[in-house]
């Protein structure tokens, strides 16, 4: 059943997705994700034998371009933080294929991914968990030079000062301990160890979102500067979709291990084509007491079904007001219906009316179509 | 010091005493908090969790509570509650002063056991995580019938029927079944549902919910703020709301309450707070914010450093440090006096001693328009 | 819940089946190692003097020359079918279960078993209740006053009961009670059904002795898990919904709590159904950890393997106990 799936998502999108990358100016891609799939298995009974998978990712394509921010937004279970995992290559995928810059690193060897390791670096949502306790600053702002043998110009703890420094923390910092520091602060720890190897991509799941408010805007800030400083590469992995419209350029919503809706942040969030991405919106609080009446929110039913047993067809059309016959039986691909806009839905809103243009009024993209 | 809230604690050892004792003072709110203090002596010094809160909350009115972690927020509602000290055995590390009252009763200096009879029938409350906060070991029927019972003298069978109504009240489908089912067997928004429900089964006058959404994912948190918003109209009890998420508040809160190092350092109507705030912190808070209803992508407004140490907060205004403007008032006033809660119309307090006027230009030009 | 259970179970069977199979292995080798051939064996049996004919005639009766794959198989079949041995002209039957004979006193090892047993049974079941109720009584008073006067006294107590080893209690209880003032003195065991009132007397020395040991590491284990489980939040829940203190202690902490203690519990009583060696000696009473220290002394393979066998049996057993209850106490493990 497995190679069902990976036939068809490897078929089907790689046309579309070469026809994307055309259509949006032929730079070659960082990142090039295909047909990715990750089950994780589930054993039963006595004998433990294999009773089915959880699909946490199952099959998905998207392109990263250089100096690009392409943010992951999706509710929890469904396959962001996998994901992210995959294209670290932290976690083996099931089927698919990646390539960073143009080379395939889908099934390479930890031995044979190490070079790359240089170029891709991930940040942790959890700055408490990731930095080791009993290590200083210094130590775990140089692991990646030890791990890599490399020798910076002008020295070791030069080198990782002036990283301190360029996180906005004080080079003093060097020789204290994690827990000396408030979770802010150690976020920045993190980017500071992300960035030491002038990595070309960094993979951030949930940067912020263990953080307070004020620090959160901080640490947005932080990361922004350093992409344009550094020329840096993002995917960013969130929950938060106030965080994602902020950081992002492209967006990918995921739902159940698909990418139901993949486009330019704009199109997204004013006019957004899939039913799913559409409620997503409108159920975001909004900090504006006043337009608590005016706003009109679209409430889905129910919970996500299960990743072990997904719906036929199109996973989201269990909780899809606009769901019929189609869509219990023929799974949506993920095509191009605008320029940049790519949506995995048969009945696909804000389609025929507005062609390519965005509409005037900001936020009205999630109250249209009552 | 000169600060009148100060002095009053100050001379206050038993806190209803000026009063008479056990009586509401004149024209007192159904929730009436005055002058809340929450410290908790610790090896390293004393916590002051909450230092001289007040506020009041009435009947068919939301509250919304706003802060950041260590804000004293969540202390503050487990205050009312009457938590810090559950019963007259728990040894607990707390001293409190101040006065709550609730619908006439006085609850910070009562027998922790009259408190206890209060708790779950006329106040109740919801908690962040209700997985965590869902006992592992007990059907989710067999919890509520539990809340239930301590405070209805009826058989199994009835408060049983009265869980699967409630049950079913919150929009649990096939609640019968599902009454007999374990947390772990729900989802997430059903865990809170089901924590509603059993918060709800005695029809309690105050309904605290600390966090109710932070763990649920949007679409689940929608669901919840409007059942908890239906839920209000239906039993027009009084709420207070507990978050770090201003955008859950401008979804539920009549009134807004800002705290920050464990004070309140603004609080008004929702409306007010949100179109025209008056401290800085808040304007922090709402420049940290990335909208959602807004293609924004400059840099967002951070407030700098990091909140403060309740063990030493600093003197003054606490939020001197981090305070773009702390240096504008004269005589070093914000470093040496902790300013006051003053009205600036309306049921609109703010606690800055910058003047009013100088903060409204502030807002207007500086602020607002790059939000 | 059924396959859970039918899962245990075969493990459990397994698990005995290999501890049997490694045990009798090494009762197989011990005595080759050692030098001793199978006449050496045969002739254990016999006593002084024996002629050829006689080893002979052992060493088939007693299959002691088959390879051991065959003699374990004959070993198991003679525990759950029993197995008829033809000395000279009169076939003794040795009963279900047939663990052999003993090389000293050539009587059949279970019946020996079986005779000490309710003397293990009586001393290992008074403790366990004993050192169960005052253990868990002293860790959930600890754990709701810590740092209190009683809480300090109890864990210095506790850590008293956990180093000082058993016969030094035991012999300090001695020397106390039965020596110095003689309030208990001392006698042979009596069975309960017999005198119910004379079982107590003689058990209570050994009972209170060593269920403080025991108790100590439960007051300590139970402090922990009442002090983790009080701050989780449903405890706050409970309190929220303004139940009596007791009853939040009690139905909602204690209740969490208690399970990791099943788990030890359910070892202490396997280790100690399968005799409990130094307090049987100290209070000189003929139970299985008794009969295991004798069976050693004596070099008497037989008997050694019959009790080794029986002390894992218990072990396996409390330990399916164990898993059983816990499933139905934490619906959490039933259904994953």
């Amino acid at each position: 059943m497995t190679e069902t799936t990976d036939d068809q998502s490897k078929k089907i999108p790689l046309q579309k997705g070469t026809e994307d990358a055309k259509a949006s100016d032929g730079a070659a891609p960082l990142l090039r994700v295909r047909g990715l799939v990750r089950h994780f298995p589930i054993t039963k009974g006595l004998l433990k034998r294999q009773a089915g998978a959880v699909q946490a990712v199952d099959g998905i394509d998207f392109d990263v371009r250089p100096g690009e921010t392409l943010g992951v937004v999706g509710e929890s279970g469904c396959g962001k933080s996998t994901m992210g995992r995959l294209i670290t290559r932290l976690d083996e995928p099931t089927g698919g294929t990646i390539e960073f810059q143009g080379r395939d690193i889908t099934h390479l060897s930890p031995g044979r991914l190490r070079p790359m390791r240089r170029d891709v670096q991930m940040i942790f949502q959890d700055p408490y968990g990731s930095l080791n306790p009993r290590h200083t600053i210094g130590g775990i702002v140089s692991t990646p030079f030890r791990l890599q043998g490399v020798e910076p110009e002008g020295g070791l703890k030069k080198e990782v000062q002036r990283l301190l420094e360029l996180v906005g923390l004080s080079p003093e910092h060097y020789n204290r301990y994690p827990h000396e520091f408030s979770g802010g602060q150690r976020q920045r720890i993190g980017i500071a160890r992300a960035l030491a190897l002038k990595p070309k991509l960094v993979v951030a799941d949930e940067p912020v979102s263990a953080l307070d408010v004020s620090i959160q805007a901080q640490v947005v800030n932080l990361m922004d500067d350093l992409q344009e400083e550094l020329g840096l590469t993002y995917v960013i992995i969130a929950h938060d979709l106030s965080v994602i419209r902020h950081v992002s350029d492209r967006i990918a919503v995921m739902y159940l291990g698909k990418i139901v809706e993949l486009s330019d942040r704009k199109a997204l969030y004013e006019s957004p084509m899939h039913p799913y991405t559409k409620a997503l919106l409108s159920a975001v609080p909004v900090p504006d007491p006043k337009r608590r009446t005016q706003r009109d929110r679209i409430l889905l039913k129910g919970d996500v079904p299960s990743p072990i047993n997904p719906p036929s067809g199109c996973r989201f059309r269990t909780r899809c007001w606009k769901a019929t016959e189609v869509c219990t039986t023929t799974e949506p691909p993920l095509v191009a219906l605008r320029t940049g806009h790519q949506v995995a839905c048969h009945h696909p809103e804000n389609a025929g009316d507005r062609p390519a243009a965005a509409p005037a009024e900001p936020g009205e993209g999630a109250a249209t179509g009552e | 010091m000169t600060d009148s809230s100060e002095d009053r604690a100050g001379a206050q050892a038993t806190p209803a005493a000026t009063e008479a004792p056990g009586k509401a003072p004149r024209g007192a709110a159904f929730l009436d908090v005055r002058d809340l203090k929450v410290h908790f002596p610790t090896d390293d010094g004393l916590v002051k969790s909450v230092d001289g809160l007040t506020f009041s909350l009435e009947k068919g009115r939301t509250l919304g509570i706003v802060g950041e972690s260590g804000s004293g927020k969540s202390v503050t509602s487990l205050a009312v509650m009457g938590l810090h000290r559950a019963s007259r055995r728990q040894r607990s590390k707390v001293a409190m002063s101040g006065e709550i009252w609730l619908d006439g009763k006085e609850l910070v200096a009562a027998d922790p056991d009259e408190v206890r009879r209060l708790r779950g029938r006329e106040m109740a409350m919801i908690f962040q995580d209700p997985l965590s906060a869902l006992h592992p070991f007990y059907s989710v029927g067999n919890q509520i019938v539990e809340a239930y019972r301590v405070h209805h003298d009826v058989d199994r069978k009835t408060a049983r029927r009265r869980a699967i109504e409630m049950l079913d009240r919150v929009g649990i489908p096939q609640p019968d079944k599902r009454v007999d089912d374990h947390p772990h067997q729900f989802s997430g928004g059903m865990r809170q549902r089901a924590m509603i429900a059993m918060a709800l089964v005695n029809n309690p006058e105050l309904l605290i919910a600390d966090e109710p959404t932070t763990a649920l994912d949007v679409t689940v948190q929608a669901q919840i703020l409007d059942l908890i918003r239906d839920l209000q109209k239906e039993f027009g009890s009084a709420v207070i709301i507990i978050t770090h998420d201003l955008g859950v508040v401008a979804e539920l809160a009549d009134d807004l309450l800002v705290m920050y190092g464990g004070r309140c350092v603004e609080r008004g109507p929702a409306e007010k707070v949100f179109s025209a705030p008056r401290h800085p912190y808040t304007w922090g808070l709402l420049g940290s914010m990335p909208r959602i209803d807004r293609d924004q992508t400059d840099r967002l407004i951070p407030v700098k450093g990091s909140p403060p140490s309740l063990i030493n907060v600093p003197s003054g205004c606490a939020f001197n440090p981090r305070c773009p403007y702390a240096d504008l008032p004269e005589d070093n006033l914000t470093r040496t006096v902790r300013p006051e809660l003053r009205e600036s119309g309306g049921g609109h307090f703010s606690a800055c001693h910058l003047p009013q006027e100088e903060r409204e230009r502030i807002w207007t030009e500086e602020i607002a328009p790059r939000l | 819940m059924f396959s859970y259970l039918i899962r245990r179970l075969i493990s459990a069977v397994v698990l005995l089946l290999i501890v049997s199979a490694v045990t009798f292995g090494i009762f197989f080798l011990l005595p080759k190692l050692a030098g001793q051939t199978t006449d050496q064996l045969a002739q254990q049996y016999i006593g002084k003097a024996p002629t050829p004919a006689d080893i002979a005639a052992v060493k088939k009766n007693l299959g002691l020359d088959k390879p051991v794959f065959e003699q374990y198989w004959d070993f198991l079949k003679g525990i759950f079918a029993g197995v008829d041995y033809k000395f000279g002209p009169e076939a003794a039957k040795c009963h279900v279960p047939c663990f052999g004979y003993s090389f000293k006193t050539h009587i059949e090892v279970w019946p020996e078993i079986q005779n000490r047993l309710p003397v293990t049974l009586s001393l290992a079941a008074g403790a366990a209740v004993l050192w169960v109720v005052s253990g868990v009584a002293t860790g959930v008073l600890s754990a709701l006053r810590p740092g209190s006067f009683f809480d300090r006294m109890a864990m210095t107590v506790a850590l008293a009961g956990v180093s000082l080893p058993m016969f030094f209690t035991g012999a300090l209880a001695l020397a106390l009670f039965t020596y110095q003032w003689p309030v208990f003195e001392r006698s042979d065991y009596v069975p309960l059904l017999q005198d119910p009132f004379l079982w107590a007397r003689t058990l209570v020395l050994p009972w209170v002795t060593l269920a403080f040991l025991y108790s100590a590491l439960y007051a300590r284990l139970t402090r922990a898990g009442m002090l983790e489980t009080l701050s989780e939040d449903y405890i706050r829940t409970a309190r929220a919904k303004g139940l009596r203190e007791r009853t939040v202690v009690v139905r909602h902490g204690l209740r969490a709590a208690l399970t990791p203690i099943i788990t030890v519990f359910g070892m202490d009583l396997g280790l100690l159904l399968g005799g409990a060696l130094i307090t049987e000696q100290v209070f000189s009473l003929k139970g299985v950890g008794a009969f295991a220290v004798e069976a050693i002394n004596a070099n008497d393979l037989p008997n050694i393997l019959g009790v080794t066998l029986l002390a894992a049996f218990f072990i396996v057993i409390c330990n399916l106990v164990v898993d059983v209850l816990y499933a139905a106490v934490d619906p959490r493990v039933r259904l994953s």
